[in-house]
């Protein structure tokens, strides 16, 4: 039952014994794997917020707290920039030709979106269990 | 082929935009835009965590009439971000490829980012109790 399968490899890739890594469409497949959780983070994110217009550090620290706001505060962070940091390498792989400036630009990219996640998943634990 | 006969991209100073190409653009823009965003989100959180007066000095900021014009566009960015996201992951399914279908989807991400801030900054100002 052997099926012949085609072989999309370029002549050079044939000869060279090159093939597909396997890996090839992984930041194109999270990028679109974060923006579908994204859609009702972000609404609820949005939602959250206007309930919250006007509201003290009382009663902002109280919302905090409650166990479904941890969870999705913290699946909201990651996925946000998980999703903003490889926006923006492509942004950048895009349009920075100079090779020096445009990984040290990925490398600041990555760095500040690891930073900035980790001070937000922080703050909010911080709020709900060591407050 | 001679290089001559290649096409070439679009000359950006004599291109006539349409509405793909500036949804397209305005799409990263956006991204880009909401990115920097994250910085106000992870400041709320932060300051909510260091304590009451941390937090006066951001909701100073967000009160004020920069930060309120900021977070106006960037509510209207994350709309426009999401829903186009939307519309790219449709596409993305295989879907909506027709001419007419993809002005049709454009027009119906830009009136709803539209109204989608509108509603929620309505909602805001109504549960917050009228006058800002």
């Amino acid at each position: 039952m052997s099926v012949q399968r085609p072989d999309f490899r370029s002549p050079l890739g044939r000869v060279r014994g090159l093939g597909s890594a396997k890996e090839g469409v992984q930041q194109w497949w999270m990028q679109r794997l974060t923006a579908l959780a994204l859609v009702p983070l972000s609404l609820w994110l949005v939602a959250a917020v206007v309930a919250l217009a006007g509201a003290d550090h009382v009663a902002v620290v109280a919302w905090i707290g409650q166990p479904v706001t941890v969870g999705l505060l913290v699946l909201l962070i990651g996925a946000t920039f998980y999703h903003a940091q490889l926006g923006l390498q492509v942004v950048i792989e895009d349009y920075v030709h100079n090779e020096a400036v445009k990984i040290a630009g990925l490398l600041l990219v990555k760095a500040a979106a690891l930073l900035l996640a980790l001070a937000g998943i922080l703050a909010v634990l911080f709020v709900a269990f060591g407050g | 082929m001679s290089s001559q006969d290649r096409p070439l991209s679009p000359h950006l100073q004599v291109y006539r935009p349409q509405i793909t190409s500036v949804m397209s653009i305005l799409h990263r823009l956006t991204g880009i835009a909401l990115a920097v965003g994250t910085l106000l989100l992870v400041w709320w959180l932060v300051a909510a965590a260091a304590g009451p007066d941390s937090f006066a000095t951001v909701q100073g900021f967000i009160g004020s009439l920069i930060g309120r014009i900021l977070l106006f566009g960037w509510s209207w960015a994350l709309f426009y971000h999401l829903c186009n996201g939307i519309r790219h992951l449709v596409w993305d399914a295989g879907w909506g490829f027709e001419l007419k279908t993809v002005y049709a989807s454009g027009w119906i991400v830009v009136a709803a980012s539209f109204g989608l801030t509108l509603i929620a900054w309505f909602a805001g100002y109504a549960l917050r109790g009228g006058a800002p």
